[in-house]
């Protein structure tokens, strides 16, 4: 059975209660969120059965949710998750060629994780940086300008923090 | 240089933390508003600053807020929308992200007009460092009694929260917005009733752009008749323009809507020319949605006139020949650039984002992109561009939210504009996958008859 630490709760009531008294579902967005980074970087099934319990609503009424917005997961991904954006304005600075080296280096196409689950690519649409393109975002932050080198860069970054977490 | 009422102080060094920012003159609308002014009074100066509103539609924002309902004992709700997510646009990242004070300031002495005790900003969900930043300025505000109860005496109790969203453009239109803040997929709702009626939560409610509501500082702190000066005529105030594609200088701007298009590309002040000595071919000048424009009628209408910053010049000439403000995302594209496969590619982002609710929308934009795959890629028919033309007309209009026109719109304009690129991909299967068509006659000063 997961279940959020006490930190985790603490956060959780925070959400909550930034709404009305009866509308807690409104918290759902945030609350998913907070799941995805607690229990493993995605939505599991069981996952999203413990945010219905906790917030008092169906789980289908969860699942419809974790459905329609691209930054959930429904299914496993790396623990780096590269999100490249292809969209019109990051095309015209080059993206697709930063997309096709970041697939050829590590081995995988867009969707895709690498066997030992480091990396996985993702191509997504514009995320409001056009002006600093290409771009991907990485965790909670955005790197811009991208170019081979700075793939190269970020990707070693990845590889040592993961080592030095081991 | 251009005035400056938004960015003046972006880059004063601390601007984001309270002190630096209060040393600057922040927050002195608040205390105006909240200690000299009625909420209608304020209503009042935002009506006569003429502001548009900056998240697309260029909607008055004073008369918005006149409209809102007030029946006896429910509450209602300001939501600023910071969902920022069409494409070419990343003016609001920039203001929340360098001057976040700025957009409180405003939101408070918003809420006070429209008597919002409980905001609400719903940002995308990507921009998560920027909820960060958000909340540290909100708790500095509070700290120092410009949020919370009985804000400096006056009665008025005001509490601002961040909602992050998780990746859905459609939840940037206002009513898939409040879906969403109400922890449901974004899908639009039917109007009316309006938001103004029934909003979140089945409450009264003002949905308004970061931008919009930023400018209210500027707007009680000089005066709605003075603010109405600056621009020219119903483009009053200051705009913040996102430049990006094949220029110098990428980034965000603010123009006081006086200068020309031309300026603004090639002027060191903003853009900076096109990269490597090349020539423009064409340009969407206000977010994705926009009709794009060929190098020749955007630096002039058809009528041969300059063509400036603003929102009438902008729209001169109708679909026929001009385009739109929008959002201020200044997409601007070089000879090297093929106009269909940078169709495609935003033909691609509508599919991706169309929420489903309605068969025109649904469809016509998996099946727009299809065809546009099938040109670009050397598989196209002559009758396909025809059929292209056929479908973004079926879209138009026909639809629960403005996402369809938004994803029929671009095609429309391209085909419109650059149906030669359409059949030279048509006719030359094998030469379009090894070059692009290039610069044409697109610079070169036609004229187009005005329908
Ligand atoms: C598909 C779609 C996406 C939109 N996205 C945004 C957005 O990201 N930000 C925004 O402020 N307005 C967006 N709008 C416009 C909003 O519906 C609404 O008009 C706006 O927030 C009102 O604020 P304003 O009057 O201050 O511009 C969008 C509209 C549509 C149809
Ligand atoms: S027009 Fe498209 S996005 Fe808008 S409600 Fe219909 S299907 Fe959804
Ligand atoms: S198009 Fe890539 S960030 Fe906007």
């Amino acid at each position: 059975m997961l279940k959020f630490s006490e930190e985790q709760m603490t956060e959780f009531k925070r959400l909550v209660a930034r709404y009305p008294e009866g509308k807690q579902k409104s918290a759902l967005l945030p609350v998913l969120h907070l799941a995805q980074d607690s229990f493993g970087g995605w939505l599991s099934a069981e996952t999203m059965d413990y945010v219905a319990e906790l917030l008092q609503i169906t789980p289908i009424e969860v699942y419809e949710v974790a459905t329609f917005y691209s930054m959930y997961n429904l299914k496993p991904v790396g623990k780096y998750m590269f999100e490249v954006c292809q969209t019109g304005p990051c095309m015209l600075r080059g993206s697709d060629d930063i997309i096709a080296y970041i697939g050829e280096k590590l081995g995988i196409k867009p969707g895709e994780t690498t066997a030992d689950g480091m990396f996985t690519l993702k191509t997504v649409e514009c995320l409001g940086a056009c002006g600093y393109a290409p771009m991907m975002q990485l965790g909670k932050h955005y790197r811009e300008h991208l170019t081979k080198e700075k793939v190269d860069a970020i990707i070693d970054e990845c590889r040592k923090t993961a080592a030095s977490l081991n | 240089m251009s005035k400056k009422l938004l960015l003046e102080k972006a880059h004063v060094e601390g601007i984001r933390y309270f002190d630096v920012y209060r040393r600057e003159g922040g927050y002195r609308s608040v205390e105006k508003a909240l200690k000299e002014m009625s909420p209608e009074a304020i209503v009042e100066e935002v009506k006569k600053s003429g502001l548009r509103g900056r998240g697309g539609a260029g909607f008055p924002a004073g008369m918005k807020w006149s409209f809102i309902a007030k029946p006896e004992g429910v509450p209602r709700h300001l939501v600023c929308n910071a969902d920022e997510s069409e494409p070419g646009t990343f003016k609001d990242r920039y203001l929340m992200e360098f001057i976040p004070h700025l957009l409180i300031e405003g939101l408070i002495v918003s809420s006070f007009a429209l008597g919002s005790n409980d905001t609400y900003i719903y940002i995308r969900g990507e921009y998560a460092w920027i909820v960060d930043i958000l909340e540290q300025a909100i708790t500095e505000a509070k700290n120092n009694g410009f949020l919370g109860k009985n804000i400096l005496g006056s009665g008025f109790d005001c509490n601002i929260h961040v909602q992050r969203g998780a990746g859905a453009y459609i939840c940037g239109e206002e009513t898939a917005l409040i879906e969403s803040l109400e922890g449901k997929r974004g899908n639009p709702r039917i109007k009316p009733p309006f938001p103004a009626v029934k909003g979140v939560w089945d409450r009264p409610t003002v949905v308004n752009n970061v931008e919009t509501l930023a400018a209210v500082v500027p707007i009680i702190n000089m005066g709605g008749d003075e603010y109405a000066k600056i621009g020219v005529g119903r483009s009053t105030g200051t705009k913040l323009i996102s430049a990006c594609g094949n220029i110098n200088k990428p980034g965000v701007y603010e123009i006081d809507m006086t200068i020309s298009v031309e300026e603004f590309i090639y002027s060191d002040e903003y853009c900076g020319g096109i990269p490597n000595g090349k020539k423009l071919k064409a340009c969407i000048p206000g977010g994705s949605s926009v009709p794009i424009l060929p190098a020749n009628l955007l630096l002039k209408t058809a009528k041969g006139e300059t063509r400036y910053m603003n929102y009438e010049s902008l729209a001169d000439g109708g679909f026929a020949s001009g385009s739109m403000m929008g959002s201020g995302g200044f997409i601007v594209l070089d000879e090297d650039q093929c106009v269909v496969r940078h169709t495609l590619s935003l033909a691609r982002f509508y599919r991706h984002e169309s929420c489903g609710q309605c068969s025109p929308c649904r469809e016509g934009t998996g099946w727009m992109e299809k065809i546009l795959k099938n040109i670009e890629y050397g598989n196209g028919k002559m009758s396909d561009i025809d059929l292209l033309w056929d479908i973004q007309r079926k879209i138009e209009g026909n639809t629960i939210c403005p996402l369809g026109d938004a994803a029929a719109w671009p095609v429309a304009a391209a085909i419109r504009h650059f149906r030669d690129e359409f059949e030279w991909h048509v006719l030359n299967p094998e030469e379009s996958q090894k070059r692009n068509y290039g610069l044409a006659h697109y610079a070169d000063p036609i004229h187009v008859p005005v329908a």
